[in-house]
This record gives structure tokens, C-alpha cells and sequence, in this order.
């Protein structure tokens, strides 16, 4: 049947991506998820996402649900968002939330953080430049900061501010008056996440067990 | 030469000088006192353990709750009968004159002796700066096994006066540890959220504050031991539920109090407990019997070291960063008995345990062997082992900016692939904690402040404390990063000089304007009467104006540095078009004001919209709450552009005639007001809206 087709060409296209075995349940667990978020039709557009009931909470839930399109996560060549993804994007994105295997070496561990802060840096940065300026700093702090209504206005503001001359201290130290601090690249976003491990802080746990909960 | 202190560790040292106390006392003729029981459990433990279980890291423990919970619980199980089987059979080995103790009694030694001391292993870790995770997981499991250890004693202490022991019994006894475990949380957090209730109304009597979490706390524990509960574990759940409730609502004072008397209490205990120590290994009766002693001490060993690897194996399975054989040599090899098994051991009774003294003389070898031996050499062995150390990072707000993302990135992904993990329920936790929570407990407007908030405000306090206790302005720190806000404001509009040159002695004026009235920080000595102790409003003027001296040390670092005007990006139409108008531009702090000049800074030309947001962004750069425009609260120190009377007229410095009465209130904790203009209003400072 086509399930069990693209089961086996999903098994194949993440051990490829993947290279580590990822046992057919998981898959079979996700592939049951997406139908349901997708009224078992073949691709999952951005309303679809409208329907997951605690996501309304999130205060970054634009973020995460344009995570899911935002083509570089894709690993596709082109820029910009997709329309509507299929099964095996699904499974693109959540593979940058695998827990780390012991048996990793160090060079697949770099990879691995890196990966994961590559999907991290393309959510705030969503004009896609490749640099995070001020202004989409100060648009993260004001979405996380979103479910609280009775905010001061310069709140948000100020934290991002203050947020991003600390990153312009640590990544560039000591600066002249008119230097010109563009933004944070993603080389400088490594040197902020340096010091805490990504590796083991994101993950979800069902990639690593038996499914628990199923949620209707 | 190493100093003796870098080598032996302080519990050892405090032993040693309870040793020579002790001797000194029993050579006068006296009797050396002993540490009696009721002493320890009622006033020597409650403040070590209080002070760990309100500054206890509650991310780390609740992230690593499983394992510290299976050590506790299932190791303290495992050692104790392990001991107490195999030091029975040690017993009924004949001619070592041991054959009257029964294995009940034999159980009950174990039960004493296989709990790990939270008193010992704080002395000890906190000595050699391992890293947090291991510091955690050894900390919680001698935290937790206290209800372990509660129930096992007692449970022997019975049986050993029963006939026969039937199943019925042993089901009991098993359950009676969660009733035991789980009770003593529950009054914790009873005690915990009323402690935090009544916080929420001590705005007027700010001197008591500290006292309530003392005294709640105290009777948690004391209400838990009335029960046979886990003292223990109230203690720590009270500490841990009040906590953030308490400090949102009380004053930055009481906090410190809180912080050094829980200190100061728990280091005089632990000096005490120690001490108390040598001076009863001095006085007490003992009883030493080789083999007894000997075993005891290999087993004990042998126990822990088993039993930490055999769970480790186990507990690897479900965790994601897995323990390594070095962590599993340190969790082993940190499992110091003291004062708690010895205290134990001294309350049972005479008639029914009549080998008591050679429990004792076996549980003081023990503890003396576990906190000089092994307290002794883990710091070389870490060394050694090339441990990881404790990371001492500054918590910044870009960690803080990022935890928090991801904290809600991977949530969102949970609720996405339908799996109610770890971080769904942590986030409904924290949404009814937000939700209906904060609401009873903190008072006013702090309950719905959101932590990232306040996390900033934290920091910029202690900022603005630092700076303060540095001297003010004379010093600039030479490692401080010479980045500033006009360095991530990108440049889009070429630089032009848009500020008029100020003459010399004008900028002489300025400065020297600034200097003075920004100098007078230092507080006045006052007698204080309890009455009129500084209550809350004037500390939040007295933060204000901290954080406005801040800003204005900057801007007038800049005036000094640079007097072109770097462009900045105009953020939108409306908001350059209101520059432009006539609305006063005003940087507006929070609350109350400060008896300052108003120095307004004309731009040359109203054209160059650009050139008026020098006032703004400096001033924003440090962080402080601004506000739109269009309010009206004027105060402090307010940079106002104004539309110039005719064109190129360089000389502003009026002191603000224009402005609201508000602007003339004197600060409380400014001694002398300094040069300025006459108040309009000879008001004393009035704080505005409580």
C-alpha cells in the first residue's frame, strides 16, 4: 500500500539524513500524527496547525508553525516558505529534535549542535538574511513576552537591547564609537550558545522510546 | 607549602578541634557533654537543611528528580538490608560474641547507618566545586533518603518489640513510607503557601518579613516530626514552594537578611554538629568490637559502591545524558555518613538495645572514616579523574532569552506530534501557576509580572547596586566592553553634525551640573526607629535613581566623546512624525523623581529629526522601561528636544521652568539637593501612588 511505501522510502530518506537507525514505530507514530493533523490528505499547509488544541498557548507559535515551512529547514535549495509540506518534511523537521546516541563520535556531535542551532538561528531570523538584526531581536522578545497583555510598551525593547549588546560584547569585545554592529551572525550565535549544550536541552523524548500518549 | 586547609577538609579539622575540646574537658576531671538528640533534631539540623532546601536549584533538581529519587529511595533500601543481612550473618559467625543481636536489630543498624549525610556531603562538596549535576544528584539523594530512613527506623525500632513479625506488618511498613514521604511534603507545602499568603501583606512592616519565613518554616518541620513524617522533606518542600512567591513580595533588604541569616545559621550548626561530634567520641561509652567494626565499615563500602552501579545501569536506560563511570566513581565515593546516624543511634534505647554503645563506637568509626578518608582525598581524586568543575557563569539575559525559546519551541513541538512529555506538563504547571496561583500569593502589581521581566529587573539592579558600591561615577571598570547602543543601531542616514558646538564652558556647566547633584548618594546616617525604617517605595525611588544616574554617566560619557549625533534607524512614520511635534520627547522613569536641572537639548534645526533621539536611545540603552510620548508624567531627568524659539539658537540650558511641579520633589535618600533652582513646591518627597 502507499503507507507502506512511503514508510519504507521515509525509512530510507532518514536513515540517509539521519545515518543512525530509526526503528519503523516511529515512524509509523508520526506518520499516524500527520494524518490526523492533515485530515489524511497528502501534504499539511499552515492552517492545519490551527488545529493542534494547546498550541494556541505558545506564545511563538507563528515561529514554530513557520519553522515547519521555511525552506532552509527543508534542506531545499530555494529560499523562502513553502506552500504546504508532505510526510517527508515532517519527518525533516522533527529529526532536528533527536536526542543524542551514545555512540556518537565527536566530529557527528559538532554536526549534530550545529544542526540544531542552524534551525534555532533560521527561527529568529525571519527575514532571512542570515543575520539577526536588532529589530527581529526585539520581535522574539516582544512574541515571548506576548501573552502578557499589561505590558509597558518599551519593555520588550529594552530587554532586546540590552540582550544584544551583550552579544555584541561577547562576540566582538571592545568597539569604537562608529563601529557599526550589524547583527548576530550565525558564527556569533555559536559563540553565545557555547558555554550551554543544545544537544542534550532539544529533544523530545518520543524519538528515543515507545509512543506513550496518543492525543486526539 | 599548601595551607592545611587547601588538604583537610573543614568538617575534618572541626572533628579534630571536637577531639582535643573533648580530651581537654576529660582531662580537667569534668564530663565532656554529648550531643544530645533532641538538640540535634530540633536546633541544629533545621537551618543546615533549611538553608539547602530554599537556595536549592530547583531547575536541576526537578530535571534530574527520577535518579535522585531512585538513589534515595531504592539505594538507602539496598544498603540497608544489605548491611543488616550481611552483618547478621557476620554475627551468628561463632566466637565473635556477637550471637545475641537478632537481625532485627541488625536491620536497624543498617537502616541508621545507610543513609548519606546531607550535613557531611555539604560540607565536603561545596568545598571542591564539582560540577552541577553530580553536585545535585548526591545533594538531593542525602536530602531525600531522610524518609527513608525515618520509616525504616521506626519501623525496626517497633518490631524489635514485637513477638513475630507477620506480612501484614511488612505491607504496612511498606506503605507507611509513602504516607511518611508524601505527608511531610504535603505539610511542607501547606506551611509553604501560607508562609507565601502572608507575605503578600507585609508591605508596612517590612522589618518582619524575614521572620516569617523562619518561623513557617520551623513549624513545617516541627508539625511533620510531631507526626513521625519527614521533617526533612517539609522543610525542603516549604522552602521550595515559598520561595518565589516570598521574594516577589518582599523588599530587597529582607531578601539579603533572609540570604545571611539562613547562612549564618546553617554554618554555625554545621560547626557545632561537627565539633559536637569529637567532643562525644571523647565522652560516650563505647564498646569496640573488632570484627563488628571492621565489617561494618567493608560493608558499608562495599554497599554503596555496588548499589550506586547496579542503579546507574538501570537509571542510563532512561536518561539522556548518561552518568559515566567517573561520575558513578564520584556519586560512590560521595556518600559521607555524620551527625545524623550517630544522633539516630544515641536515641535508641537502653533496655532494648543493650549493644547500643557498640552501634555507636561502630557508627562514630564509620563517620570518622567517611569524612576524613574520603573527604580528604575526593578533592585530589576529582583532580585527579579531571572531573568537570562548576562552570561559575553569570546567568545572562541572552541565556535567559533563549531558555525561555526553547522552552516554548519544544513544548509547541510536543503538543505538534500529540506527546504529553515532560515539557507540555511543566507548561500547564506554569500556566495555572500564572493563571490562578501568582494571584493569591504576590501582591499587586509583581503578580503578573513575567519572569523574563523580572529576571531583567533583577539584573539591573544588581547593576545598578554594584555600581553604586564601586564609587559612583569616578570609576569606569577598564573591562567593561566599550559597546554601546549606538553601535547596534545600524546607520542609515549619513552622520551630520546636528548639535549646535556647545562652547567650552558650557560643557563645563554640564558636567559639572551632572557631578553634583549625581554625587550625592551617600545616605545619610539616621538612627532608625522601626517605624520609620525605609519602606518600599523609597527603595524603588532609590533603584530609579540608580538606574537614572546610570544613564545619565552615559550620556554624558557620550556628550564628552561625541558630539556628532550618530543617525539612527527611524522606526516608523508616526513615530519620526511625533519626534518632530511638539510633544515632549520625555524619558520617563517609573516612578518618582529626583530634584534635578531639566537639561533640554535643542537640535539645531527641527529638520533633522534624527538628531533628537541622541536623548532617547542613550538613554534607553541601559535598559530602563521608557514609554510612549504621549504621557504626560514629567520628571527626573528629562532630556527634551524643543522646538527652538529661532533658528540656531544654541543655548538651552534652562532648567525646566515649563515643567510640572512633580520635577522639584526631593529624593529621601539624597542628602544635600546640590545647585538648582528653587523648588516651586517646598514639599518633602511624596511617592507617588503606593
Amino acid at each position: 500500500t502507499g503507507k507502506a511505501q512511503s514508510s519504507g522510502r521515509c525509512l530510507g530518506l532518514l536513515r540517509a539524513l539521519l545515518s543512525s537507525p530509526v526503528t519503523s514505530d516511529q515512524i509509523e507514530h508520526l506518520h499516524r500524527r500527520f494524518k490526523q493533523l492533515s485530515n489524511d490528505k497528502p501534504t499539511l499547509r499552515k492552517e492545519h496547525f490551527d488545529s493542534v488544541p494547546d498550541l494556541e498557548f505558545n506564545p511563538i507559535r507563528c515561529k514554530i508553525v513557520q519553522a515547519f515551512f521555511d525552506r532552509r529547514n527543508l534542506r531545499q535549495e530555494e529560499d523562502g516558505l513553502a506552500d504546504e509540506i508532505n510526510f517527508e518534511d515532517f519527518l525533516t523537521i522533527m529529526s532536528y529534535f533527536r536526542p543524542i546516541e551514545p555512540d556518537m563520535d565527536e566530529e557527528q556531535l559538532q554536526r549534530f549542535r550545529t544542526n540544531k542551532l542552524k534551525f534555532l538561528f533560521h527561527m529568529y531570523d525571519s527575514d532571512h538574511d542570515g543575520i539577526i538584526t536588532l529589530e527581529e531581536y526585539r520581535k522574539v522578545v516582544e512574541e515571548l513576552l506576548s501573552g502578557n497583555p499589561h505590558l509597558e510598551k518599551g519593555a520588550a525593547r529594552s530587554i532586546a537591547d540590552g540582550a544584544m549588546l551583550e552579544a555584541a560584547s561577547i562576540c566582538v569585545g571592545q568597539m569604537e564609537p562608529n563601529q557599526v554592529y550589524e547583527g548576530i551572525t550565525f558564527d556569533d550565535f555559536l559563540k553565545i550558545w557555547r558555554g550551554i549544550d543544545i544537544e542534550t536541552k532539544m529533544h523530545v523524548r518520543f524519538l528515543n522510546m515507545e509512543p506513550i500518549a496518543h492525543c486526539c | 607549602i599548601p595551607s592545611v586547609s587547601s588538604i583537610v577538609p573543614e568538617s575534618c579539622l572541626l572533628i579534630v578541634v571536637g577531639l582535643l575540646v573533648g580530651g581537654l574537658i576529660k582531662g580537667v576531671g569534668e564530663k565532656p557533654p554529648i550531643l544530645k538528640s533532641e538538640i540535634f533534631f530540633l536546633f541544629l539540623l533545621p537551618p543546615i537543611i533549611l538553608d539547602a532546601g530554599y537556595f536549592l536549584p530547583l531547575r536541576q533538581f526537578t530535571e534530574n528528580l527520577g535518579t535522585i529519587l531512585i538513589f534515595a529511595v531504592v539505594g538507602t533500601l539496598w544498603n540497608a538490608f544489605f548491611l543488616g543481612g550481611l552483618m547478621y550473618a557476620v554475627c551468628q559467625i561463632g566466637g565473635t560474641g556477637l550471637n545475641h543481636i537478632g537481625l532485627l536489630a541488625n536491620l536497624l543498624f543498617g537502616s541508621i547507618i545507610s543513609a548519606v549525610d546531607p550535613v557531611a556531603v555539604l560540607a565536603v562538596f561545596e568545598e571542591i566545586h564539582i560540577n552541577e549535576l553530580l553536585h545535585i544528584l548526591v545533594f538531593g539523594e542525602s536530602l531525600l533518603n531522610d524518609a527513608v530512613t525515618v520509616v525504616l527506623y521506626h519501623l525496626f525500632e517497633e518490631f524489635a518489640n514485637f513477638e513475630q513479625v507477620t506480612i501484614i506488618d511488612i505491607i504496612l511498613g511498606f506503605l507507611s513510607f509513602f504516607v511518611v514521604s508524601l505527608g511531610g511534603v504535603f505539610v511542607g507545602v501547606i506551611y509553604g503557601v501560607i508562609a507565601a499568603f502572608t507575605s503578600r501583606f507585609t508591605s508596612h512592616i517590612r522589618v518582619i518579613e524575614p521572620l516569617f519565613v523562619f518561623l513557617y518554616s520551623y513549624m513545617a518541620y516541627l508539625s511533620a516530626e510531631l507526626f513521625h513524617l519527614s521533617g526533612i522533606m517539609a522543610l525542603i518542600a516549604s522552602g521550595v514552594v515559598m520561595r518565589p512567591y516570598v521574594e516577589a513580595n518582599i523588599s530587597h533588604k529582607s531578601h539579603t537578611t533572609i540570604k545571611y541569616f539562613l547562612k549564618m545559621w546553617s554554618s554555625v550548626s554545621e560547626t557545632l554538629i561537627f565539633i559536637f561530634l569529637g567532643v562525644s567520641t571523647v565522652a560516650g561509652h563505647h564498646y569496640w568490637n573488632w570484627t563488628f567494626v571492621i565489617s561494618t565499615l567493608l560493608f558499608c563500602l562495599i554497599a554503596r559502591v555496588l548499589g550506586v552501579l547496579g542503579l546507574t545501569w538501570f537509571i542510563n536506560k532512561f536518561r539522556i545524558v548518561k552518568l559515566t563511570p567517573k561520575d558513578q566513581f564520584i556519586i560512590a565515593y560521595g556518600g559521607l555518613r555524620g551527625a545524623i546516624a550517630f544522633s539516630l543511634c544515641y536515641l535508641l534505647d537502653y533496655e532494648h538495645f543493650n549493644m547500643r554503645d557498640m552501634f555507636l563506637t561502630a557508627i562514630i568509626t564509620v563517620i570518622f572514616f567517611t569524612v576524613f578518608v574520603q573527604g580528604m582525598t575526593i578533592r585530589p581524586l576529582v583532580d585527579l579523574l579531571a572531573v568537570k568543575k562548576k562552570q561559575e557563569s553569570k546567568r545572562s539575559i541572552n541565556e535567559e532569552i533563549h531558555t525561555q525559546f526553547l522552552d516554548h519551541l519544544l513544548t509547541g513541538i510536543e503538543d505538534i506530534c500529540g506527546h504529553y512529555g515532560h515539557h507540555h506538563w511543566k507548561d500547564k504547571l506554569n500556566r495555572f501557576n500564572k493563571k490562578y496561583v501568582k494571584k493569591c500569593l504576590i501582591a499587586g502589581e509583581r503578580s503578573k509580572e513575567p519572569q523574563l521581566i523580572a529576571f531583567y529587573h533583577k539584573m539591573e539592579m544588581k547593576q545598578a547596586i554594584e555600581m553604586v558600591e564601586s564609587g559612583g561615577i569616578a570609576k569606569i571598570p577598564s573591562a567593561v566592553s566599550t559597546v554601546s547602543m549606538q553601535n547596534i543601531q545600524p546607520k542609515i542616514l549619513p552622520v551630520e553634525r546636528a548639535l549646535p558646538a556647545l562652547s567650552k564652558d558650557k560643557e563645563e556647566e554640564i558636567r559639572k551640573i551632572l557631578r553634583n547633584n549625581l554625587q550625592k548618594t551617600r545616605q545619610r546616617l539616621r538612627s532608625y526607629n522601626r517605624h520609620t525604617l525605609v519602606a518600599d517605595p523609597y527603595e524603588e525611588a532609590w533603584n530609579q535613581m540608580l538606574l537614572r544616574r546610570q544613564k545619565v554617566r552615559q550620556m554624558e560619557q557620550k556628550m564628552n566623546n561625541y558630539l556628532t549625533v550618530p543617525a539612527h534607524k527611524v522606526d516608523s512614520p508616526t513615530m519620526s512624525r511625533a519626534r518632530i511635534g511638539s510633544d515632549p520627547l520625555a524619558y520617563e522613569p517609573k516612578a518618582d523623581s529626583e530634584n534635578l536641572p531639566i537639561i533640554t537639548i535643542d537640535p539645531a534645526s527641527p529638520q533633522s529629526p534624527e538628531s533628537v533621539d541622541l536623548a532617547n536611545e542613550e538613554l534607553k540603552g541601559s535598559g530602563h522601561v521608557s514609554s510612549s510620548p504621549e504621557e504626560e508624567e514629567e520628571e527626573g531627568l528629562v532630556m527634551r528636544p524643543k522646538e527652538p524659539s529661532s533658528p540656531g539658537t544654541d543655548d538651552v540650558f534652562t532648567p525646566g521652568a515649563s515643567d510640572s511641579p512633580s520635577n522639584q520633589r526631593m529624593l529621601r535618600c539624597l542628602s544635600d539637593p546640590g545647585p538648582r533652582p528653587e523648588p516651586e513646591e517646598g514639599e518633602p518627597f511624596i511617592p507617588k501612588g503606593q
